[in-house]
C-alpha cells in the first residue's frame, strides 16, 4: 500500500486504525521525494531526520490521526521556520536563518504536524510560474515541459505528486489558486486576517494570505481548521469564532444561488475551459442550485490596480534586504551607498527588480495621486462591486485562470503576457474576501483545468460545500493522476 | 533695514512607556548595545508591527495639555528612506492624518503674553544609533528603534530667541507633568528642530527658512536662534539670497553649518501602513484622558499664589519641575509655612544640589524633613544659621533634622539662668565695650551679642540673648554713676 496515495483524510483514517504508523508515512513520503525530486525540482530544502524523529514522537505520543498529528507536510520557502534557512527563493536571502517561527509554522508543529521541508516559489512570492526562483525551475507533474503556474508552484508540486500529504502557500494575486488549477489540487486562499501572516515574509501586506494546497477539498477544510484563528502579533488578523470547516460539509447547494458572470468569459478563454465552467453550471443545477447572472464591472481594472498596489507595497517591504544585517551582501563595494546598490543589484532577480521600480515610481512625489491613489479608489469600487454581487448570490463560479498549464519559457520574455495569467484571480485579493480553486477537468492534452468558487467575507464554510458539490460532480481525481510513474 | 525673525519648532519627545511602539521590548536608556531587541524591532523578514496602546494614551494626554484637538480617526503611514540606523528601511509615522491637531500654548517674555499655535502633533517610531569608531567601519545600535516618540509642530509664531526658548521650556514642563515623557534632556529624550527665516520688518511675505536639527539644550536652543537668525540678516544685507537648507548646530564652536540643501531632499514615498490598523478613539476615550490629566503647571503656579500666598516668582520657579512642585506641596502639607518652604527651594536647596551633582528626583531628604527644619526655626529650636548647618548635615545623609540638632547639640538656648551666666562672664571680660556704650556708642551692643553668640556656639536665641545683655549692661552703668 503506497500511503502517499491517499488524501489526508484517507491517511488520518490509517493512523487512527494503526494501519500505518507515522514514521513509516513519513518515510514513504520521504522514498516518494527521492523518485520524483529529480524530474520536478519542488523542495528547496528538506528536513528528513528531524520529521522522522517528530513522526517517531507523535507515534510515541500516540495521538497519530488527531488533527494534523503525524501528518507530512510541506512549507513554502516564505514561512520562516527557525533554525532553518528562509529564502523567498532569492539570493538575497540565500544564507538566511529566521531567529523566530512564523505563527503556521508554530501551530502546525504543536499539532504535531511533520515538516517534510520547504518548497520552491516565485521570488519573494512574485511570478505566476515559479520560473522566477533563484534557484530552480520547477516542473509540472502533469507534463514536466510546462510551468507549475506561481508563485507557490513548489506547493502545488509537493501535493500534485504526493510528495506530501498538504503543503501551504500564500496567495497575493492567485499565488495558491493559479498553481493549484494548473496542477490539478485543491488550493485556497481564505478571507484576509483569518490565517495569521505573521512570520510570513511579505511581499504585498494588504494583499498576502497564506492558505493551504490539498488532495481534495475535504482535505481543504481539515488544514483550514489548523491555520485558521487570531493572532494578537498580526494587526490585521480578525478576530472572530472559530468553525469547523469540516462540519457538514456533505449539506449540498439545494436552493444556493450560484453566480456566473460573463466577464469571466469570452475571448481568451481556452474553450475547454469554458466546457468545464458549462458543465460545472450544469452540476449545480443538478444538485438543485439556481445559477444566477452576476456582472463584474472591473475585471481589467483589477489587474491595474493590484499591479500597482502590490508593486508599492512591495517597494516598502523589500527596502529592508540590504545587506546590512542579514542576508548577502555584495563582496566588494566602496562606501555604504554602493555596498546598498550592490547588495540589491546582486541579491535580487529581474522580476522583482521591476516591481521595486514600478512600485517607487508609483509612490514618488507628483504620481502618487495618479497612480497609489487611483488604485486604492478602484480598490473600494472592486469591493463596493463584490458586495452587490454577493447580494444576489451565495458564491461565485468563475474558472481559476483561462487557459491550462503554459511551456516553461513561454512566457518569460513577456511580463504582461505573464501578469495576465492572474486576470481571474487579483480581484479576489482586491477585496479581501476568499476563493477556493479545484480541478474541473483536463483539456485535450491531458492538462489540469482549475475552476474557481469567490464568496463573500468569512464566507469559507458556505464556499467549501459549494466546492464539494462540485468536486463529487467532476470525480476528478478518481479519473486522472499524473502519469510520473 | 529692520528685519523680523520668523521660528517655527519641531519637538520630538520619547514617550515614557515601558515597553516600544511595536514590540514588547524595554525602552530604558543605557543597555548594552543591542540588547533590547528582538524581531520585531530588528525588522526582520516576516515581523509585523503591533501598536502599544499606551502611546495613543499618551499621544493623547499630549494634545490635550498642549490645547489640540484629538482625531477620532488617524492612521500611521510608513515614510520609506534607506539607513542603517533604520531597519525596516522606513519610519513608521504618520503623514495626513495625525493623533492631534490645532492647539495652541501661551507663552510670556518680558511680561508679554503670546500664543503659539501647535498645527499638529503626530505619532512615530524612533530610530538606532550610528557609532563610528575606528577606521573599519560604522556599528549599528538599535536598542532605541522603536521606542515611541511624538513630533509637536508649531506654526512659525515665535519671533525671538527668548521666545523659542521659553515655547519649548514650557513644552518640556506641560509633557513632564502629564507623564508622557521623561524630558531627560542629556538621553536626548527629547529634542528640538528650529525652523528660521527672517523677512522685512512688517512684510506679509516669508522670508526663505533653513532648519537646524537635533538641538539637545535650550542653551544650544537660544545660542542657534541668535547665531542663524544675524546670519541671515548679514547675508540679506550683502544681498544674498538664503538657501532653503538644513544647517547643522556646532554647540562647542557656536556657529551653524550647512548640511544638506533642498535640492537633495528625500522623497519619502509616504503611503498608509498596511500592516496596522487606523487609529481610532471615541469620544468617551479622549474625556477618560482629560480626566486623567494631572494640574497643569499654568493652573499649579495660579494655586499656589492664591491658596498659599506665596509671590507669582516662587510659584512659577517650583512649578518649573513636577518634582519640586510635588515636594513643595508635601512639605507645605507636613508644616503649613509655603512662603518658609518656597524660599529653602528657591535657594539653599537648588545651590546644595548643584555642588553635589544631585537633582530633585535625587535628593537625600523627603518634603517632611524640610518641613521638620522649617518648623524647628519657626518654633526658635534653632537660629536659621543652625538651621543651614542642619541642612548640611541633612545633605549628608544625617536624616531626621530634630536628631542632627540633638546629635551635634545645636539645640538653642532658651534657658535664660544659663545663658545670663555666659553673658555675665562676656560682660566681665568685654569692660570696653560697657563703658562705649556708656559714652554712647550703641554699637558696642552688637560686638557683646557676637560674642555671646561665639561663646554659645550659635545656640543662643538672639533675641533673647539681646534683652538680658540690656538688662545687665544697663545695670551695671547705672551702678557705676
Amino acid at each position: 500500500m503506497d500511503y502517499t496515495k491517499l488524501t489526508l483524510h484517507e491517511t488520518k483514517q490509517a493512523l487512527k486504525n494503526g494501519e500505518v504508523t507515522s514514521e513509516a508515512l513519513t518515510q514513504a513520503y520521504i522514498d516518494r521525494i527521492g523518485a520524483v525530486e529529480p524530474k520536478l525540482d519542488a523542495y528547496l530544502a528538506t528536513t528528513f531526520d528531524s520529521a522522522l524523529e517528530h513522526a517517531k514522537a507523535v507515534d510515541k505520543a500516540g495521538n497519530a490521526g488527531d488533527g494534523l498529528a503525524g501528518i507530512p507536510y510541506a512549507l513554502k520557502d516564505n514561512m520562516c521556520t527557525k533554525g532553518m534557512t528562509t529564502t523567498c527563493a532569492s539570493k538575497i536571502l540565500s544564507n538566511f536563518v529566521s531567529p523566530y517561527d512564523s505563527t503556521v509554522y508554530a501551530g502546525l508543529k504543536d499539532a504535531g504536524a511533520v515538516l517534510l521541508g520547504k518548497v520552491n516559489m516565485d521570488e519573494f512570492a512574485m511570478g505566476s510560474s515559479t520560473e522566477n526562483s533563484a534557484f530552480k525551475t520547477t516542473k509540472n507533474p502533469w507534463d514536466t515541459t510546462k510551468v507549475p503556474g506561481g508563485s507557490s508552484g513548489g506547493s502545488a508540486v509537493s501535493v500534485a505528486a504526493d510528495m506530501a500529504a498538504f503543503s501551504l502557500g500564500s496567495d497575493t494575486g492567485g499565488s495558491i489558486r493559479q498553481p493549484a488549477a494548473l496542477c490539478g489540487v485543491v488550493g485556497m486562499k481564505p478571507t484576509y486576517g483569518l490565517v495569521s501572516r505573521y512570520g510570513l515574509v511579505a511581499f504585498a501586506s494588504s494583499l498576502d494570505q497564506i492558505g493551504p494546497f490539498t488532495k481534495d477539498v475535504e482535505d481543504c477544510a481539515i488544514v483550514l481548521n489548523a491555520i485558521a484563528g487570531y493572532d494578537h502579533r498580526d494587526s490585521t488578523s480578525l478576530n472572530v469564532p472559530k468553525v469547523d470547516y469540516t462540519q457538514d460539509l456533505t449539506e449540498g447547494v439545494k436552493g444556493k444561488k450560484i453566480g456566473v458572470s460573463k466577464s469571466f468569459a469570452g475571448e481568451g478563454v481556452q474553450p475547454e475551459v469554458q466546457k468545464a465552467m458549462d458543465e460545472a453550471v450544469a452540476a449545480y443545477k443538478d444538485a438543485g442550485a439556481e445559477i444566477v447572472e452576476v456582472d463584474f464591472n472591473y475585471l481589467d481594472q483589477a489587474l491595474a490596480a493590484y499591479y500597482i498596489i502590490a508593486c508599492a507595497e512591495a517597494s516598502s517591504n523589500l527596502a529592508r534586504y540590504d545587506g546590512v544585517r542579514y542576508g548577502v551582501r555584495a563582496k566588494e563595494y566602496s562606501g555604504l551607498i554602493d555596498m546598498y546598490r550592490k547588495s540589491r543589484s546582486q541579491g535580487f532577480g529581474a522580476e522583482v527588480k521591476r516591481r521595486i521600480m514600478l512600485g517607487t515610481y508609483a509612490l514618488s512625489s507628483g504620481y502618487y495621486d495618479a497612480y497609489y491613489k487611483k488604485a486604492m479608489q478602484m480598490r473600494t469600487l472592486i469591493v463596493e462591486d463584490f458586495n452587490r454581487i454577493f447580494k444576489s448570490c451565495d458564491v461565485m463560479l468563475t474558472p481559476t485562470t483561462a487557459t491550462t498549464a503554459f511551456g516553461i519559457g513561454e512566457k518569460t520574455a513577456d511580463p504582461l503576457e505573464m501578469y495576465m495569467s492572474d486576470l481571474f484571480t487579483v480581484p479576489v485579493n482586491i477585496s479581501g474576501m476568499p476563493a477556493i480553486s479545484l480541478p474541473g477537468g483536463l483539456d485535450h492534452e491531458g492538462m489540469p483545468i482549475g475552476l474557481q468558487l469567490i464568496g463573500p467575507a468569512l464566507s469559507e464554510d458556505r464556499m467549501l460545500k459549494a466546492a464539494y458539490v462540485l468536486e463529487n460532480a467532476v470525480s476528478f481525481r478518481a479519473s486522472a493522476k499524473p502519469a510520473l510513474d | 533695514m529692520e528685519y523680523d525673525i520668523v521660528i517655527g519648532m519641531e519637538i520630538h519627545a520619547e514617550l515614557a512607556t515601558k515597553t516600544k511602539i511595536f514590540c514588547s521590548c524595554p525602552t530604558t536608556f543605557g543597555a548594552d548595545e543591542n540588547t533590547h531587541t528582538c524581531p520585531v524591532c530588528l525588522g526582520m523578514p516576516g515581523v509585523l508591527p503591533v501598536l502599544n496602546k499606551k502611546v495613543v494614551e499618551y499621544a493623547t494626554k499630549a494634545g490635550l495639555a498642549l490645547n489640540c484637538k484629538i482625531a477620532n480617526f488617524s492612521k500611521m503611514d510608513r515614510k520609506n528612506y534607506f539607513y542603517p540606523d533604520l531597519p525596516k528601511a522606513f519610519q513608521t509615522s504618520q503623514f495626513d492624518l495625525p493623533i492631534c491637531v490645532g492647539g495652541v500654548l501661551d507663552i510670556e517674555v518680558g511680561g508679554e503674553t503670546r500664543p503659539i499655535g501647535i498645527t499638529r502633533i503626530h505619532i512615530e517610531e524612533d530610530a538606532g544609533k550610528l557609532i563610528h569608531e575606528g577606521a573599519d567601519g560604522t556599528l549599528v545600535d538599535v536598542n532605541r528603534c522603536g521606542v515611541p516618540l511624538i513630533e509637536i509642530v508649531t506654526e512659525p509664531d515665535m519671533r525671538s530667541a527668548e521666545e523659542a526658548r521659553a515655547f519649548a521650556e514650557k513644552v518640556r514642563n506641560i509633557l513632564e507633568y502629564t507623564g508622557v515623557s521623561d524630558c531627560k534632556m542629556e538621553e536626548g529624550s527629547i529634542r528640538f528642530d528650529v525652523n528660521l527665516s527672517v523677512k522685512e520688518k512688517g512684510s506679509d511675505v516669508l522670508g526663505t527658512r533653513t532648519e537646524m536639527k537635533n538641538l539637545n539644550s535650550f542653551r544650544a536652543l537660544e545660542r542657534a536662534v541668535h547665531y542663524e537668525s544675524k546670519r541671515q540678516i548679514i547675508e540679506l544685507k550683502k544681498g544674498h539670497r538664503i538657501i532653503q537648507e538644513t544647517r547643522k548646530w556646532d554647540d562647542v564652536k557656536g556657529v551653524s553649518s550647512s548640511m544638506r540643501s533642498k535640492e537633495e531632499a528625500h522623497d519619502y514615498r509616504y503611503f498608509p501602513e498596511p500592516d496596522l490598523v487606523p487609529i481610532v478613539i471615541s469620544d468617551e476615550e479622549i474625556a477618560r484622558a482629560k480626566a486623567e490629566l494631572p494640574e497643569l503647571p499654568e493652573a499649579k503656579k495660579a494655586r499656589y499664589v492664591s491658596e498659599y500666598g506665596i509671590p507669582e516668582y516662587d510659584a512659577s520657579v517650583i512649578t518649573t519641575s513636577k518634582v519640586s512642585a510635588a515636594y513643595f506641596e508635601e512639605a507645605v502639607a507636613a508644616y503649613h509655612e509655603p512662603k518658609l518652604i518656597a524660599n529653602w527651594l528657591m535657594v539653599d536647596i537648588p545651590a546644595h544640589l548643584k555642588e553635589r551633582e544631585l537633582t530633585m528626583e535625587t535628593i537625600p531628604f523627603g518634603p517632611s524633613a524640610l518641613a521638620k527644619l522649617v518648623e524647628l526655626i519657626k518654633s526658635g529650636a534653632i537660629s536659621g544659621k543652625i538651621a543651614k548647618s542642619v541642612m548640611e548635615k541633612m545633605f549628608e545623609g544625617e536624616g531626621d533634622p530634630e536628631a542632627i540638632v540633638k546629635a551635634h547639640g545645636w539645640a538653642q538656648m532658651s534657658d535664660s539662668g544659663e545663658l545670663e551666666a555666659i553673658i555675665k562672664q562676656v560682660i566681665e571680660d568685654n569692660p570696653k565695650s560697657v563703658s562705649d556704650i556708656a559714652t554712647g556708642n550703641k554699637k558696642a551692643y552688637g560686638f557683646l551679642t557676637g560674642q555671646v553668640m561665639r561663646a554659645t556656639k550659635g545656640q543662643a536665641n538672639p533675641q533673647m540673648a539681646n534683652q538680658i545683655i540690656r538688662k545687665l549692661v544697663e545695670a551695671q552703668i547705672g551702678k557705676t554713676e
